[in-house]
């Protein structure tokens, strides 16, 4: 792996969760718990995760736009987590964020070239017809038109709009974007033209990006790693195909396994997860998935809590799972029948 | 697969170079626009225009001054009913459309002079209770906090009173006149544009738009001016334009009872209460200004409600 350009270490972000006359904190609801990883330079890497778990939290704290409860996010040196006042401006200019509703995410009242010059504006870059000149260039390199500056977001297509989102997005310049969700609220043939933009959009710009979503195959087109959450944490990241061929936490098996298959013939053995995700404000002790896990061990899962781990000598491939990596694997079920 | 989307591709941006050759239609266009298909809404615009024409030319359309009287003039007496040669009163008298009040003074002179306090209450009322109250509702709900808590309940105790009775004591307080009834009747009404501005920054403010902004390194002065304010001005808009309405009932009311404009001065609300008790003897001077503070009132209640349709959010896709 090449250098990382955003390292992420021990994120956590809690919420407080108010209630009764004084509006006084009664809980927490433990969105992120301690999540590392590390991004590399140039490299997409695929956050999935099913609704609720916590991706669009830690996207949202990568950019700052939530502040993280503990840990620190490293983009070369500077601490995305804690900088504040111009540190943080600064880095505004080199994180970025694409948004998941293409609707509400341009301003109803602005036109689409002031909205997309937003960013010049903010950080005084250019005077009028700089600023003019870089906004139809952007137009351009996300496949729309010039004449469209002045023109109005309800005057577009959800697609179009996302392109406007991305433009937006970009035109600073950024070297890390976080794409939360780009595409799920597209039709699925907009999808595609939107997903080819980002990547030859990356090819172009050198981007590097975090890629959210819970659409495993979208995931699958676009990652050149992938990382697995579950109610708060990464469960397991590796190399994409490594994932998608070897899964190693049950957790993702099963979500691979719920993946549609074009082919009615095709008989397959479908992981299904009983109950529900469940909540972050009271998780499971031990291993959080170990009331819904196929293979879990009680005496050892639901005590432990598992760490990501190497599942081998030399590999990339980390999980959390107590029976695939670490001391505990012959507990593993699915090993002692092979 | 290709060839398809390559299609549907085309299919789009056929129909954008259609939309091309019309001018861009931002959402207050939008709004004017449909705002011109609503009849409520039109009647409104042309009572309106004719009050704000009547109010502006006064001195051309009063035949005479509102305060002349004709005591002591030939064939006059004092709460003569309307006199119009055209519908055949006799040519010897001069002629009152409207009658002559209680002072001998022409009726309707008196009415079209009166339309100058009343939309000039109505206007400066407004102006300041929307822009004093909407900024209070935009600090309170953008900042949120103790600031909020501070804002909200200082308008909290303002709304605790009946609003007529509190503006009523703070006249007694100042003075009667139009000047403080204006100024009693805007700080009454901060709280509603308050309450509105700030339950609609609260709700704009989580949109990802101004996240994007925030993102892109905004400042939270900038977020809130460029971002969160104009969109949450929609609401106010329309309450603001009912609201012209009952602050010239409301002005009306005061002058009524004494507190408003004072004699001479032409105002509706204190013709109607000096003639109140001559109501039968001379229903046309308790009749004429209940009219004109009806219409005016009206006019505004119309504009207000073909507004509310106009900028509903649900018709503006």
């Amino acid at each position: 792996m090449t250098e990382p350009l955003v390292q992420v270490r021990n994120l956590e972000k809690h919420f407080p969760v108010r209630g009764g006359v004084l509006q006084r904190t009664t809980g927490w609801v433990k969105a992120v718990t301690g999540v590392s990883f590390d991004i590399a330079k140039g490299e997409t890497l695929g956050l999935v995760g099913e609704s609720g778990c916590g991706k669009s939290t830690l996207g949202r704290m990568l950019v700052r736009l939530l502040d993280p409860t503990g840990g620190s996010i490293l983009f070369e040196n500077v601490d995305i987590a804690t900088a504040s006042g111009n540190e943080l401006k600064t880095l505004r200019r080199d994180v970025q964020m694409i948004f998941q509703d293409p609707y509400s995410s341009l301003d109803p009242r602005t036109q689409v070239g002031s909205s997309i010059a937003e960013g010049l504006k903010i950080h005084g870059i250019g005077d009028s017809d700089e600023v003019q000149e870089r906004v139809s260039e952007m137009l351009e390199l996300v496949g729309l038109e010039r004449h469209h500056a002045s023109r109005f977001p309800h005057e577009f297509s959800g697609g179009q709009r996302q392109r406007i989102g991305i433009a937006r997005a970009l035109i600073l310049r950024p070297r890390f974007v976080v794409a939360d969700e780009p595409v799920s609220a597209l039709d699925v043939s907009v999808q595609a033209q939107v997903l080819n933009l980002l990547s030859e959009l990356q090819q172009e710009l050198d981007l590097t990006l975090l890629f959210i979503a819970h659409n495993l195959a979208v995931v699958e087109h676009v990652s050149d790693r992938v990382a697995v959450m579950y109610l708060g944490d990464i469960v397991e990241i590796a190399h994409r195909d490594d994932l998608y061929r070897e899964p190693q936490h049950p957790y993702t098996e099963a979500l691979l396994s719920a993946i549609p298959i074009p082919d009615p013939t095709l008989k397959r053995d479908r992981v299904v997860l009983v109950g529900d995700v469940p909540s972050p404000l009271n998780p499971p002790t031990g291993c959080k998935f170990h009331p819904r896990c196929p293979i879990a061990h009680l005496g050892v899962c639901d005590i432990e809590t598992p760490h990501l781990e190497y599942v081998a000598e030399g590999s990339i491939h980390e999980a959390s799972c107590h029976l695939r990596t670490g001391a505990y694997r012959h507990l593993d079920p699915s090993r002692t029948n092979t | 697969m290709s060839r398809l989307s390559r299609k549907a591709e085309e299919l789009v941006s056929d129909g954008l170079e259609d939309r091309i050759l019309e001018e861009p239609t931002g959402l207050w266009r939008g709004a004017w626009k449909r705002l011109l298909r609503r009849k409520g809404g039109i009647v409104g615009m042309i009572i309106i225009g004719i009050m704000v024409l009547t109010a502006i030319f006064a001195d051309v359309i009063a035949p005479y001054s509102p305060t002349e009287d004709f005591i002591g003039e030939p064939n006059v007496t004092r709460r003569d009913g309307p006199c119009i040669h055209f519908l055949g009163c006799d040519e010897s008298r001069p002629q009152f459309i409207m009658g002559l009040d209680g002072n001998a003074r022409d009726e309707f002179s008196r009415i079209v002079h009166g339309s100058r306090a009343s939309l000039l209450v109505g206007m400066v009322t407004v102006t300041v209770a929307f822009s004093v109250g909407s900024i209070l509702g935009a600090v309170a709900g953008f900042w949120g906090g103790w600031l909020d808590n501070v804002i909200m309940r200082i308008m909290d105790v303002i709304l605790g009173f009946p609003s007529f009775l509190l503006a009523i004591a703070i006249v007694a307080a100042l003075g009667p006149g139009l000047t403080n009834a204006m100024f009693a009747i805007a700080i009454v009404s901060i709280p509603s544009y308050a309450r509105v501005m700030r339950a609609s920054v609260l709700s704009i403010k989580e949109m990802d738009f101004v996240a994007a902004s925030r993102a892109l390194g905004a400042s939270k002065i900038r977020l809130l001016v460029t971002r969160v304010v104009p969109n949450a001005l929609t609401p106010l808009v329309v309450i603001g334009t009912l609201g012209v309405a009952g602050a010239i009932l409301d002005a009306a009311g005061l002058s009524f009872l004494g507190l408003g404009a004072q004699p001479p001065d032409p105002e509706w609300g204190s013709m109607l209460a000096s003639e109140r008790n001559q109501v039968f003897s001379a229903p046309h001077l308790v009749f004429f200004p209940g009219l004109a503070i009806m219409f005016t009132v009206l006019g505004f209640n119309l504009l207000g409600d073909g507004m509310r349709d106009a900028l509903d959010p649900a018709l503006n896709e």
